[in-house]
């Protein structure tokens, strides 16, 4: 196995694997390693999906200086990578005189921020725009530059074209220690150690964690941890755009969002913890999350959900981006604290590090680099001429597997043969929305593994969910 | 796109019935859209015992009682169509299928007969807090992966839910060497079957808890154990009484959904208490020509009820084809009185050509009470029944003179009057 | 002795109370409330029985076979049948109602396929 590289990259979330592929533009040889099974395992498996504005964060924060370049980056970045996102608005929304003044602030942080086309609209508007939302809805910040994104998609995209252009992909690779050492850096494994001239720090939740073992300037990251309802897409067109509410100090409120894939994500919690691994929904954070979710949608059905999940953000103590080369580490470089606005920003800090890295590595252009990733068929989106093209070159995609969600066969093969390919059954769910649907992979997981188990030749009853230990089946039964 | 006289959506039990119905009246351009590799349905995974009593006087299995009626559609060349998924239906009957062999399909049916079947409600369903891990299923799941495909889901099981396939499941799982430590049921009774209970818990000893629930999940990777707790009467957790489980395995069974997404696209009229079509005493849904049966129009306790009504919606399709004219029918709408649940049909023809069959699910226990089915003040149907309860579905029939003769103005209330 | 059984009649489930003399012979019950109840009881005290349905493993192949008692079988030796069960293996093509194990643990009774594999 080869250890030597010019960089390595700690972690596989969006924001690991945009820096990836944007380094990978340079003539640089580079490995990205990842501790969980797969990519895409933390915080951009889990959050809301939504292309801020870019009016929230303070002015002349990094988070402001990224969420609106890495915003207008969303065009250009989803045509390379066929990664599906939609400007759909967003609306902030007071629902009551008290908050206005909020609503107000947001629009000048928002014009101080440089964020186009921001608009204060009054109930009437908001009515005429949202004929679904609270009633009692009084003012309203339209956000014309808002949308949505699927931030598995991104993060799998930013990933396979990373790969075509050269990186290679460690997962189920956590990194133990970071040292100089001959004036390289030795980056060290369970399964090997690594050597680099330079070292991109996107370890998310983690991010402290490798940055305090070379930096003397502790970091500090504070878990917090958010907690959702997934709505089925039965629901999808109750609101247009993703309506938030006023802001508060731990964060951006609970939102009602629609999702590339039509169903509608309400939520996040805001809650503090220690535990930086913890997954758990609870009842309390649940109730909380409903609570807040129908005062945007007061008619919201009880029995609208097909699932819960909690997310945790990498929240800096310093409330503040950590982006660029450590003071007293050189050629080790941060991108540490990512939170919200993180998953709007990666695209603009994967271009901003990539340049500083090959900068200070005095790296050439890659003469070839292809930007250009196409996304597996949606069979599910496609016309029925179209359809019928992809069963004679591929009979697999006449094979429904996930009913809900409509997914093929040649769909899941796909996502498993692909470039950081699927590795287990969340991994196909991230890739292909298999199993996400309202019944929750009831029908289609015994199949989903069968088709593992062939594609990647191992026996069935050793797949995972996801982590270690996850296995779904202990065995047969007549072993 | 090519004409077919009758598309029947699924080969399960329901539309194998439906097949032989319709021929049987007559119909014979027939054909069967199954996406599975075989006909059958979830019978396939039934492989235990107590099928066919009230239809064959004995008792199969459920591959058994399949075949039956898999004989007689290949006996009377019924043709069908395996590892065909049907995408889309339209208010025009236009179906759109997808296949290996044939690639993308549509078929213009004369009628349609939905026989899809129904889902379980899954874990998100519920909201019950906690990890996210491996090692929860349905029951239905973890039955497919033990008798089709021969896998042990995992050793230490608790079951939520005491519908028919958890406690079937409890037995199935102790048979292939798990340990099924308890099954825990919300309400302060079971919806599944008393002959269940007793000869897939009792016969084990495997405690059942009612009036209690799963409230929290644990296990970052693998399920490691449950909390469950003692509801009251509103279903809220009661403080003091959790209790840790360990366990390695939780298998849901809390509920059976049908699945109506392809009736849906059609424009087909759902119900809120059965979310199954509307229909009326000849299956037909609110789309002329569009007829379900089955557990994709109301969720049946036994598979016998499930064919009869089937072939009912054969021959009713049979019909419909073979009319020139199809004018539209008015009907009499059925209301559900005091006790009365998901009936079936929600409504009937001022004239029916034949006897009426009226399914129902009683709201709650009740002895004693008895069973009236009236127009105004005339009763065209009264019994009384020593025991009622949700988990065993309402069977009765009406006459179809009397219905005819009874005041077209006023719909028909079925009600359970409670004993004094 | 007395035993108490659930009614498997109906969902009335009566809670029937039998009364055993010393041999385990029956001697009356209580606590049903029609003569299906009557008839259970007695034959569930005096001589228990179940049909058994299985998966038996086929030679070279994923898929199990569903089998089943072609009677019941003494509620007793339940778990004996299971066991036994465990050392069989099966060759395709099995038909339903193919004799898969004869006079099943001396039970008298036996063993049927209740599937087709080709």
């Amino acid at each position: 196995m080869e250890t030597s590289y010019d960089v390595i990259v700690i972690g596989g979330g969006v924001v690991g694997c945009a820096v990836a592929r944007e380094l990978s533009a340079y003539d640089l040889k580079i490995a990205l390693l990842e501790k969980a099974t797969d990519i895409c395992a933390g915080q951009s498996r889990a959050n809301t999906a939504i292309i801020h504005g870019g009016y929230d964060a303070k002015p002349g924060t990094l988070k402001a200086y990224y969420n609106v370049k890495g915003n207008g980056m969303f065009d250009e970045i989803c045509g390379e990578l066929d990664v599906p996102h939609e400007w759909n608005t967003s609306l902030v929304v007071s629902f009551g005189p008290d908050e206005d003044p909020q609503i107000d602030e947001l629009y000048e942080r928002g014009l101080k921020n440089g964020v186009p086309g921001l608009e204060i609209i009054d109930h009437d508007e908001i009515m005429r725009r949202e004929p679904n939302i609270n009633p009692e809805a009084h003012r309203a910040l339209l956000v014309n530059n808002g949308g949505i994104v699927c931030p598995y998609e991104l993060t799998t995209a930013y990933a396979e074209n990373a790969s075509i252009n050269g990186v290679t992909f460690f997962r189920s690779t956590p990194v133990t220690n970071i040292f100089k050492e001959n004036g390289s850096w030795i980056v060290e494994t369970p399964s090997a150690r690594f050597s680099a001239k330079a070292v991109v720090n996107c370890a998310g939740i983690f991010s402290d964690e490798i940055h305090n073992m070379v930096s003397a300037d502790k970091l500090e990251i504070q878990a917090r941890k958010g907690e959702y309802y997934l709505v089925d897409k039965k629901y999808a067109s109750t609101f247009h755009a993703a309506i938030f509410q006023v802001p508060s100090a731990m964060g951006k409120g609970i939102l009602v969002a629609r999702t590339v894939d039509g169903t509608v994500l309400l939520g996040p919690t805001a809650e503090d913890i220690d535990d930086k691994t913890e997954k758990r929904t609870t009842a309390e954070g649940l109730a909380k999350a409903l609570a807040g979710a129908r005062r945007t949608w007061p008619n919201l059905p009880g029995r609208a959900f097909i699932t819960e999940f909690t997310g945790l953000r990498a929240h800096c103590t310093r409330n503040e981006f950590i982006i660029g080369e450590a003071a007293d580490a050189p050629l080790f470089f941060d991108a540490a604290g990512v939170e919200s606005p993180g998953l709007t920003s990666a695209p603009a800090i994967g271009k901003d590090l990539a340049k500083m890295v090959s900068e200070a590595l005095h790296a050439a252009p890659n003469a070839k680099f292809n930007p250009i990733r196409k996304g597996i068929p949606k069979f599910r989106e496609l016309s029925n001429e179209r359809r019928a093209e992809l069963i004679a070159q591929n009979p697999d995609f006449s094979k429904v597997i996930c009913r809900c969600e409509t997914v093929t066969e040649a769909e899941i093969r796909e996502a498993i043969r692909r470039p950081v390919g699927a590795v287990n059954v969340d991994g196909i769910k991230i890739r292909t929305r298999a199993g996400m649907g309202r019944c929750q992979a009831g029908f289609c997981t015994p199949r989903t593994l069968e088709i593992l188990s062939e594609e990647l030749g191992v026996p069935l009853e050793t797949l995972l969910k996801s982590e270690p230990g996850s296995r779904y089946v202990y065995g047969k039964i007549f072993d | 796109m090519k004409n077919v006289d009758i598309v029947i959506i699924g080969g399960g039990p329901a539309g194998l019935a439906a097949a032989i119905g319709a021929y049987e009246a007559g119909a014979r351009d027939i054909l069967i859209l199954e996406r599975e590799n075989a006909l059958g349905g979830i019978l396939k995974q039934c492989i235990h015992n107590g099928f066919g009593l009230h239809t064959f006087k004995e008792e199969l299995t459920g591959p058994e009682y399949a075949q039956r009626f898999i004989d007689k559609v290949r006996e009377y060349n019924i043709p069908y169509q395996l590892d065909s998924m049907v995408l889309d239906i339209n208010a025009e009957k236009v179906i759109t299928c997808v296949s290996r062999e044939h690639g993308v399909q549509q078929f213009k049916a004369g009628a349609i007969i939905l026989c899809m079947g129904c889902r379980e409600r899954p874990r998100g369903a519920l909201g019950t807090p906690g990890e996210r891990c491996s090692g929860i299923f349905t029951a239905g799941t973890a039955q497919k992966l033990v008798n089709l495909e021969g896998y042990l889901p995992g050793k230490k099981v608790v079951i939520l839910g005491s519908g028919d396939i958890g406690l079937i499941m409890a037995r199935r799982m102790t048979f292939i060497g798990a340990e099924v430590l308890c099954c825990v049921e919300v309400m302060p009774f079971s919806g599944g079957l008393k002959r269940n209970i007793v000869q897939c818990l009792d016969d084990y000893n495997i405690p059942l808890y009612l009036s209690h629930t799963v409230i929290d999940i644990h296990g970052k990777d693998r399920l490691t154990g449950v909390t469950i707790a003692e509801v009251d009467s509103h279903m809220n957790p009661i403080a003091g009484t959790e209790q840790y489980i360990e366990c390695d395995t939780l298998l849901l069974s809390v509920g059976l959904l049908p699945e109506n997404e392809l009736s849906e696209m059609a424009g087909v009229k759902i119900s809120p208490n059965t979310s199954g079509a509307v229909v009326d005493e000849t299956l037909q849904t609110s789309v002329p020509g569009i007829f379900a049966a089955g557990n994709v129009l109301h969720v049946h306790d036994l598979v016998d009820f499930v064919s009869e009504e089937s072939e009912l919606a054969g021959k009713s399709a049979a019909n419909y084809v073979k009319q020139a004219q199809q004018g539209t029918v008015s009907h009499r709408q059925v209301v559900m009185g005091n006790g009365v649940n998901a009936i079936v049909p929600q409504q009937i023809s001022f004239t029916p050509d034949h006897d009426v069959h009226m399914m129902f699910r009683p709201r709650a226990v009740y002895k004693g009470a008895v069973i009236t089915a009236s127009v105004g003040e005339q009763t065209l149907y009264t019994k009384k029944a020593r025991i009622l309860a949700p988990g065993e579905m309402v069977n009765f029939t009406l006459k179809k003179d009397d219905l005819t003769a009874a005041n077209p103005d006023l719909p028909l209330t079925v009600e359970i009057k409670e004993a004094a | 002795m007395n035993k108490m059984l659930t009614c498997i009649g109906c969902p009335m489930g009566c809670q029937i109370e039998v009364e055993l003399d010393d041999n385990g012979n029956f001697v009356s019950s209580k606590g049903w409330s029609c003569n299906i109840g009557k008839r259970y009881a007695q034959e569930e005290v005096t001589a228990p029985v179940r049909t058994v349905t299985a998966l038996v493993e086929v030679e070279g192949r994923q898929e199990p076979l569903s089998v089943k008692t072609a009677n019941p079988i003494p509620k007793g030796k339940i778990f004996d049948c299971l066991a036994e069960l465990k050392k069989v293996k099966v060759h395709a093509p099995v038909a339903i109602g193919d004799v898969v194990v004869e006079n099943l643990c001396d039970t008298g009774i036996s063993l049927v396929a209740t599937k087709n594999i080709l």
